[in-house]
């Protein structure tokens, strides 16, 4: 049996369907989940969901905050703001990235520390 | 005279007609874009239901609800209105109902002795409300259309920070609710504290033993402020479909009205019309009747019947005949 996935977003659901694996990056570090998953819920910190579909075929979505629950063998991961891989512009991404960059050198503040991960997680999700 | 109504009259028709081809249009522009909006509705679902959800576990975890978020305070002294409106009018009374029980709830709270806060979406509030020097804490515009996420996430920090803060003891959301194409509702919601009667009511159900990381009460902590956005954000989503529907009634009467109007205005100007034409014919019968009347008469051949006698007369002047004075005068 696999998992039932849901990525949902405010404005949409951004993915869904069956998966033999979920890796999420919690605020305390990566986490798996497989078939069979104690019942769980967890805060995401700004990093890359990766869904393995049973087919062995991987899809990269960029998570820049938000929440996992697991129960039953159905994973639900919300988040406000998030990006499939496949939907991130590398041109736009790289710009981003730059202005990130100038941005946290100029003022180095959480803020602009958060928006430079979030630049960095999506070039590196991109290429 | 009559074809100078005429002409008016066919004038106001051109314009009319103009008017509905416009109204028309923004009907079926509008109609289409209910739709939209009932979609993105319908897409917003899943997360406030989903998010609902997590908190209810959380609670039921005891997680403990003792965020700021959540409390209710003893004394309520300042009760903010975030107030909802379009920035475009056309759209019959959806705004006028909006401001009116704006207006109705700020007037019953300070009646109450407690001070009220203005928060304002859309242009026509803000007009309204400024018009009537009442002063307000924000205004937002252009988000009323096709509300986006980020722009609930706006308002919803601007509004939660003043509430955590303790400027605001409460905050109210009025908005019109989309019951159904034909039905919208204004409706006064409570915004903060966020209301726990659903948190508590999914926090009842049964709840498989979770695992938290962090701990269930840091991640409440996070997870609320977005619960704060997704209900912002519905309202958004259900207010912007109701403009939209209130736009399509508003153009459909509005487009009646008008082929009402032109068939009236066109029956008076085919009557006018119609005037005019009979007055014009009763001008020329009328002419050549008497030009019938005339036909062979004396009066027509006077000026020949007179040169004639006057050259009759002259040929003959040594010897004058007096029938010529008895000529036809």
């Amino acid at each position: 049996m696999a998992l039932n996935v849901e990525l949902v977003s405010p404005e949409r659901i951004l993915w869904s369907g069956e998966a033999e694996m979920v890796v999420a990056r919690t605020t305390d570090g990566d986490i798996a989940f497989l078939t069979g998953h104690a019942p769980f819920i967890g805060a995401l910190g700004i990093g890359a969901v990766v869904i393995e579909e049973p087919g062995g075929k991987q899809t990269k979505i960029a998570v820049h905050g938000g929440f996992v629950e697991v129960s039953q063998n159905r994973v639900t991961i919300l988040s406000d703001v998030a990006e499939l891989a496949t939907d991130i512009d590398v041109a736009r991404a790289r710009k981003a990235k730059e202005s990130a960059e100038a941005a946290f050198r100029a003022e180095p503040n959480p803020e602009n520390d958060a928006a430079l991960r979030r630049a960095n997680l999506r070039l590196e999700l991109a290429a | 005279m009559a074809s100078g109504q005429e002409r008016i009259l066919r004038r106001r028709i051109k314009s009319v007609q103009s008017t509905k081809k416009i109204t028309k249009a923004m009907e079926l522009i509008s109609a289409s874009r209910i739709v939209k909006a009932q979609q993105r509705v319908a897409a917003a679902r899943p997360y406030s239901e989903q998010i609902t959800a997590v908190i209810g576990n959380l609670a039921a975890a005891g997680a403990g609800l003792s965020s700021p978020l959540l409390q209710q305070r003893d004394v309520v002294r300042t009760v903010a209105y975030v107030v909802i409106t379009s920035d475009r009018g056309l759209a019959g009374a959806y705004n006028s109902n909006v401001i009116r029980s704006a207006e109705r709830a700020v007037r019953a709270a300070q009646a109450e002795g407690k001070e009220t806060r203005l928060v304002v979406i859309g242009k026509k509030a803000e007009k309204y409300f400024r018009f009537r020097k009442m002063p307000l804490e924000a205004s937002w515009q252009g988000m009323t259309d096709t509300p986006t996420y980020e722009d609930a996430r706006k308002v919803a920090t601007f509004v939660t920070e003043k509430f955590v803060s303790g400027e605001y003891d409460q905050v109210e959301l009025i908005y019109t609710q989309f019951l159904s194409l034909g039905t919208q509702r204004v409706v006064n919601r409570r915004f903060m504290p966020l209301e726990s009667t659903a948190i508590e009511a999914a926090a009842a159900g049964p709840s498989a033993d979770y695992e938290f990381e962090p701990d269930p009460g840091l991640i409440l902590e996070r997870l609320l402020p977005r619960y704060a956005e997704a209900r912002l954000f519905a309202a958004l989503l259900d207010a912007s479909a109701s403009e939209h529907a209130a736009r399509q009634r508003a153009m459909k009467s509005a487009t009646d009205n008008a082929e009402e109007l032109i068939t009236k205005l066109s029956r008076v100007m085919n009557r006018a019309r119609q005037d005019a034409i009979t007055t014009e014919i009763m001008e020329i019968i009328s002419g050549a009747e008497s030009l019938a009347q005339g036909e062979g008469g004396p009066e027509d051949l006077l000026v020949d019947h007179v040169g004639a006698t006057e050259y009759f007369d002259k040929m003959h002047r040594p010897h004058a005949h007096p029938h010529t004075a008895g000529a036809p005068s």
